[in-house]
């Protein structure tokens, strides 16, 4: 849809219009262009089991880095995803052991329908979700503060989970092929086919995308990270519209915890450390700001692409592990900077 | 003696903000060891002159003069060494820091051992306690700001200012947040201060503490000077005479609305904290435009805010169509069919990253919602268009962010967006603050139009002309009180402004 104001502007390409294409679309000219550098680089890179590869990785990271994004562009930050990806992982891997596999977490446990699992695993994320949310909107707990908290407790309550003193902590493997299809099957037909995962985060980054730009929510999103004393002014339920945001990124970390043990299959409770650290970059990288108010979930799956490719990248380019640290930093340092020259100019 | 007649001579000064001409050729002249009044309606430029001579605006045209030589400031440090010092309006210093760290905030005296450099705290200490003694202040160095009333505070930054050696000290403001007991204390230090030899420049609109404690008063009137004249030969009629004496041209819209019924009834309305609004009883009829008028600290934001359920209330009830109505939030200002254009445009008005359709919608998306759950977009933006060509918005499109939009346009879009939820009752605070005159007189066709069209319009607003051009009734506060309601007809500036400072 458009309005009558931008009607009739007629679709030259100009040198102004590419320039204009360029500054809009950046990000994803940098996307293509790594890809294509990396490509040329070294063949082995643009081969599409490596490409399917990087997509399905991104899945998983594109499906925590819409729960930071809506956290940041709300106002707001999520340092819980990572721990709780790996609390609601550990969760879904222990109710989905093979019967016959030897050391399981619940022995005596039947076979359950694989539909329990997944429920439980997203409702402990929604749970933590959930409480970020109350802390934050009712006790007034900065997102930092309340976050980092919740991610410490999420940490705790998946090592205690796995716990079986006086061995301590233990990995979980033997995970049923019907869950572990979810995270390495594909759907479509003999000749045709796409890998389940990456279609599990197209319709989480479909209904997200909904969410954002069609729903009242999306809207109340952008007007309390933008100026959330305009929007109480103007009569925006700010506490329950927290409430909502902090709750929908605890179910994408559980969701996304059970799409990551069953690509693993398997699941420790170490699972998911870091991840929220890589999700909030990806999402600044994507264009999303911190200080609120602004992003787009097209922004963020080009940021958690880019991410990804690069990951990949510095790997088959052979770059060593450690450097491969310093150059990720360096990324995410300078697309922040770019991000507060693009909006930060005023005054 | 170096022979000068006045310590600061401010020659032929003016100055321009974009659209607005602040000071126009105003001189002022303060003689050492004398207690000099500066006064003059909101917006007549007092504040602007002072701050020009402390450094933190540059003049335009003119010069300042120093005991006798010839000055420029890059910045207020600058006017600081010089001897001139500001106590400024509600300019907070760090409050979770100790009184001495305030105190020497930025000139820490220190320590040297070698190439080390250690903050000498005792030094510090001793030093503060000396200022205050001097100037009989009973204030501890060590205790955090925060831990201070208003006016211990107002006292330590005297002393600091006195700390620095001022010849000249101005105060802006400096009893508007004060007890009685508190302004004779106030006095007696302005008083030690004039012994020593110190100018005070006092800004004020409480004409008799003026009258009391200044030795010349100099009258300010839309960005020019109105005189200067000797205290003792002054009447409180006179001042407020020169003050607004100027006559109304007919900058606003010729107005239809006939007021019907009472719509809005608030009685004894008292604020929920100390020293704000008190015992407020008005009524505000169909139809009709009321104003409010006062001075800074007339408490007339925050009355408003509270009948938006933006601030708590102790006391008192408000009645809307005969019935009672309980407002803690905007929410349920909404329901009651309220609305509040609130005064702070840039931070409580405008989502500047957000485009006009979204800045439109925003307080109504829930009338956007289809049956499926997601905003009927197409409804949005048609609602959102007919609004914008009807308060005639320039913008290129709906799209455009509200950020790039003039400040006259995005307060339209503000009006549109509340226009939108359909209410009985706007109240406007202070309309047309920071817009440009052609698109003031838009605002007021708008106001007038709503009215007309049966909307009760409760207006604050701090510009006379415009109070007294467009309300059918005015309501006058001071410091929290109201101090009397004027038919628009019958209503002077000289009337608003006995009231606007009468003290009860």
């Amino acid at each position: 849809m458009r309005d009558p104001a931008s009607k009739g502007s007629n679709r030259r390409l100009s040198a102004r219009s590419i320039r204009e294409f360029a500054t809009r679309n950046a990000i994803i000219l940098v996307l293509v262009a790594l890809v294509l550098v990396i490509g040329i680089v070294r063949n082995g890179f643009l081969q599409p089991d490596n490409l399917v590869n990087i997509l399905r990785i991104s899945s998983v990271r594109l499906i925590i880095a819409l729960g930071c994004a809506g956290a940041l562009i709300s106002g707001g930050t999520d340092l819980s995803a990572g721990r709780t990806v790996g609390l609601s992982a550990v969760i879904v891997a222990s109710l989905v052991q093979r019967p016959d596999y030897a050391s399981k977490i619940f022995p005596n446990m039947p076979t359950l329908w694989i539909g329990i699992p997944i429920l439980a695993a997203i409702a402990a994320g929604m749970a933590i979700g959930l409480t970020n949310g109350i802390v934050i909107a009712f006790l007034r707990v900065p997102p930092f503060i309340a976050t980092l908290g919740t991610m410490t407790i999420a940490w705790g309550a998946a090592s205690l989970y796995v716990d079986r003193p006086p061995l301590g902590a233990q990995p979980i493997g033997g995970l049923r092929n019907e869950f572990t299809n979810l995270g390495t099957g594909s759907l479509g037909w003999p000749g045709f086919s796409i890998p389940t995962i990456i279609v599990i985060a197209l319709i989480v980054f479909g209904i997200y995308w909904v969410i954002l730009n069609k729903t009242q929510l999306g809207k109340n999103m952008y007007a309390i990270g933008g100026n959330v004393n305009a929007a109480t002014v103007s009569g925006v339920n700010v506490r329950r519209n927290l409430v909502i945001v902090y709750t929908m990124a605890g179910i994408l970390y559980g969701i996304a915890g059970v799409l990551l043990a069953a690509r693993s299959g398997g699941a420790t409770n170490n699972y998911g450390q870091g991840y929220e650290l890589d999700a909030i970059a990806a999402a600044v990288i994507g264009g999303v700001s911190t200080s609120g108010g602004i992003g787009t979930v097209g922004g963020v799956l080009t940021g958690v692409l880019i991410f990804e490719v690069l990951n990949n990248g510095l790997v088959v380019l052979g770059v060593s592990a450690y450097w491969q640290q310093v150059v990720k930093g360096i990324i995410i340092v300078a697309a922040v900077a770019l991000d507060i020259r693009k909006y930060g100019k005023k005054r | 003696m170096s022979g000068n007649e006045f310590v600061l001579e401010m020659r032929n000064i003016s100055k321009e903000f974009p659209g607005v001409k602040a000071l126009d050729d105003v001189t002022l002249q303060v003689r050492p060891g004398s207690v000099h009044a500066l006064v003059g309606e909101n917006g007549a430029g007092k504040s602007t002159l002072m701050k020009c001579a402390f450094g933190i605006y540059k003049a335009d045209a003119g010069e300042i003069v120093l005991e006798g030589n010839p000055v420029t400031f890059a910045d207020t440090r600058q006017a600081l060494d010089a001897g001139i010092a500001m106590i400024q309006q509600e300019l907070l210093p760090v409050p979770q820091r100790s009184v001495m760290e305030n105190f020497w905030l930025g000139r820490y005296p220190e320590k040297r051992y070698g190439v080390v450099r250690i903050v000498d705290d005792r030094k510090m200490y001793a030093d503060c306690k000396a200022v205050f003694n001097d100037l009989g202040m009973d204030i501890d160095p060590a205790t955090k700001v925060m831990n201070l009333s208003a006016s211990k505070i107002q006292s330590m930054e005297i002393a600091q200012a006195v700390s620095y050696n001022s010849r000249v000290i101005i105060m802006d403001e400096p009893t508007s947040s004060l007890t009685e007991n508190e302004v004779q204390h106030l006095f007696s230090i302005i008083r030690k201060l004039r012994s020593q030899g110190v100018a005070v420049i006092y800004i004020s609109h409480r004409i008799e503490e003026i009258l009391e404690i200044s030795d010349e008063v100099t009258i300010m009137r839309d960005g020019r000077l109105v005189g200067t004249y000797e205290a003792s030969t002054l009447n409180n009629e006179f001042i407020i005479s020169q003050m607004v004496g100027r006559t109304l041209t007919n900058m606003f819209p010729p107005r239809a609305n006939t007021p019907g019924d009472v719509v809005l009834k608030v009685e004894h309305l008292t604020s929920g904290i100390e020293r704000s609004f008190r015992d407020v009883s008005f009524e505000v009829r169909k139809g009709e435009i009321f104003g409010i008028g006062g001075l800074v600290g007339a408490q007339r934001s925050e009355l408003v805010e509270a009948l938006f359920g933006l601030r708590s209330v102790r006391s008192g009830s408000i009645s809307i169509n005969g019935t009672k109505a309980v407002i803690t939030n905007p929410i349920q200002a909404k329901r009651y069919k309220l609305a509040l254009l609130t005064e702070e445009r840039r931070a409580t008005g405008i989502f500047p990253a957000l485009s006009v359709l979204d800045n439109t919608l925003i307080a109504n998306l829930e009338k956007y919602v289809g049956r499926n759950g997601l905003l009927d977009e197409k409804r949005g933006v048609s609602d959102a268009m007919r609004h914008i060509e009807m308060l005639r918005v320039k913008t290129p499109s709906v799209r455009t962010h509200v950020e790039n939009l003039s400040g006259g346009n995005q307060q339209k879009v503000i009006v549109a967006r509340w226009l939108l939820t359909d209410p009985e009752i706007l109240i406007l605070d202070e309309p047309t603050r920071g817009i440009d005159v052609g698109a003031k007189y838009e605002i007021y066709s708008i106001i007038a139009d709503l009215a007309k069209s049966g909307k009760s319009i409760i207006m604050i607003s701090s510009e006379m002309p415009e109070l007294i051009g467009m309300s059918d009734r005015i309501m006058v506060m001071c410091e929290g009180r109201v101090t009397g309601i004027l038919d628009g007809k019958e209503a002077t500036q000289e009337r608003i402004m006995t009231l606007a400072t009468q003290l009860s």
